[in-house]
């Protein structure tokens, strides 16, 4: 047997074991899956009110030049170009104060993780980028990153810091009361606040299709930070387990699952997140694959489907009517909103349309699946108006 | 009632057990959110699948604590997979089975072994 290797905690973990979460390992970390109100009340609390996530296995970073030039758009235009050897977004058109969702690419144009990426707002800090990368990619990300770009920029992983979510239709109210002017952020903005004596780091985004802020603190204060938005009646702790169905039924992909290293972002259905001035420059990793793909058609497409019986889970065969195998589930379970099992799958192009009835096979039985348009649940952001 | 280390209880009455699984096993699964119970007529030996939970998170198999055949199935449960979670010693029955052996009743442990067993976990 090998040994276990100790699992890390993140600065909340007693927070967690005092309001009885169960804990479950996650990308090298001991992480709540569910609290003592358990999976379906935790989703429905957020849906319906203000959840509060522990993050803090994510990879928080920052990338800044190493010779800046002391001339803030000089600056941010060099440190964009240097990020954008690597992923397909326009970073160097990013307004200042304004966060985007990318891709690390591979050269055959497949997905070595989906980030975020935010530009801060201040003229001294234009020579910089704050990034979030996934858990379980941490390690491989922050060293593709460090060595691609070394001699122009460094990554420095922001290591002492926190990332707590707070997410649903009560966020913004809830916030309001310890931050006023984190109202003044629309989705995909981010800016730096004053609490008591620290420094918050928050964007307006998050991973359930509800309105919320993600913020950035450091370890030390994140206890208390934690603590006082729990005080407020509107907020419950919510876990990994809740955390997966609401992005399921936001249609959010999760890395390791509806994303990797051999599925491009036209596969995935993510085109949105692909500049139309990089494209035009084929400027990027796997420019010319995800160029063809958007000619021709990919080979598959990740699609949403509502699913009859049973729960479809990951690695479920998709079956068309008369049985030949054309795809297969990569993330499945039961959506407490729409009450009923749903999943997100790649098939042919020829069978994504919204309608398409499929057959998911569970336990060898197969069981009625219609492709249905994403979301699943219509996504709630604060959108600028 | 008697009790396997897989949590599933028995309860023998004539020919006749009902089998389920205990509140210890429904409180780790959490919110069950579908049921699959067996086809009547199957036979099965101790151990193999019975039925199947689900909870919003994962897929569990319920084990036949003994050899038999199904006889009856909660047909509810499909409609209301939470009576799991609310009543899983009692209304929550899965499966009647004819046994063959009541003999393989005695090997399952009774209700204070079965608490003791809980401790060690």
């Amino acid at each position: 047997m090998q040994p276990e290797q100790a699992l890390l905690k993140t600065p909340l973990h007693s927070a967690h074991a005092e309001a009885k979460a169960r804990f479950t390992p996650f990308a090298g970390y001991d992480m709540p899956v569910q609290y003592a109100d358990g999976v379906l009340t935790e989703h429905r609390w957020a849906r319906e009110h203000a959840g509060l996530f522990d993050v803090s296995h994510m990879g928080p970073a920052v990338l800044h030049l190493n010779s800046p030039s002391g001339d803030p758009e000089r600056d941010h235009a060099a440190i964009a170009a240097a990020l954008e050897q690597l992923v397909p977004a326009d970073l160097q058109r990013l307004k200042r104060g304004r966060q985007r969702y990318t891709f690390l690419l591979n050269a055959n144009g497949g997905i070595i993780d989906d980030l975020m990426v935010l530009r801060p707002e201040r003229d001294d800090r234009q020579d910089r980028l704050f990034l979030v990368v996934n858990a379980g990619t941490k390690p491989a990300d922050f060293a593709l990153i460090g060595q691609a770009l070394a001699g122009t920029a460094t990554l420095t992983p922001l290591a002492d810091h926190a990332l707590i979510a707070l997410q649903g239709p009560e966020a913004a109210a809830v916030f309001a009361a310890l931050v006023p002017q984190a109202l003044d952020l629309s989705f995909m903005q981010g800016r730096w606040f004053g609490w008591e004596s620290h420094f918050l780091s928050v964007t307006r985004s998050g991973y359930t299709g509800e309105d919320g802020f993600e913020i950035m603190i450091d370890n030390e204060a994140a206890p208390a930070l934690w603590t006082r938005l729990l005080e407020d009646g509107r907020v419950r702790p919510i876990g990994l387990g809740a955390r997966d169905s609401l992005r399921l039924e936001a249609g959010l992909p999760l890395y390791g699952h509806d994303l990797d290293e051999s599925i491009s972002p036209v596969e995935a259905g993510l085109t949105f997140a692909l500049s139309k001035r990089r494209l035009a420059a084929a400027d990027f990793p796997g420019a010319a694959r995800i160029l063809g793909e958007l000619a021709d058609g990919p080979e598959r497409v990740r699609v949403g489907l509502k699913v009859q019986g049973a729960p479809a889970r990951e690695g479920a065969d998709i079956a068309t009517p008369d049985g030949a195998v054309v795809g297969r589930v990569t993330s499945g379970g039961f959506s407490p909103t729409l009450s009923q099992p749903i999943a997100l799958a790649f098939v042919p192009p020829a069978l994504a349309a919204p309608g398409t009835r499929l057959n998911a096979i569970v336990r060898g039985k197969p069981q009625p699946a219609e492709v249905v348009a994403l979301p699943f649940v219509p996504h709630r952001y604060a959108r600028q108006p | 009632m008697r009790f396997t280390k897989d949590h599933e209880w028995i309860e023998l009455n004539g020919d006749i057990a009902t089998v389920g699984i205990t509140a210890y096993a429904a409180e780790q699964l959490g919110d069950v959110v579908f049921v699959e119970t067996p086809e009547v007529g199957k036979v099965v030996k101790a151990g193999q699948s019975l039925a199947v939970v689900e909870s919003v998170k994962a897929a569990s198999d319920i084990y036949a604590p003994i050899d038999g055949e199904v006889v009856e199935t909660q047909a509810a449960l499909s409609d209301h997979p939470e009576t799991v979670n609310e009543d899983p010693e009692s209304a929550a029955w899965f499966a009647k089975l004819r046994i063959a052996d009541p003999a393989q009743i005695d090997s399952l442990m009774d209700r204070d072994a079965y608490e003791a067993f809980l401790d060690t976990l």
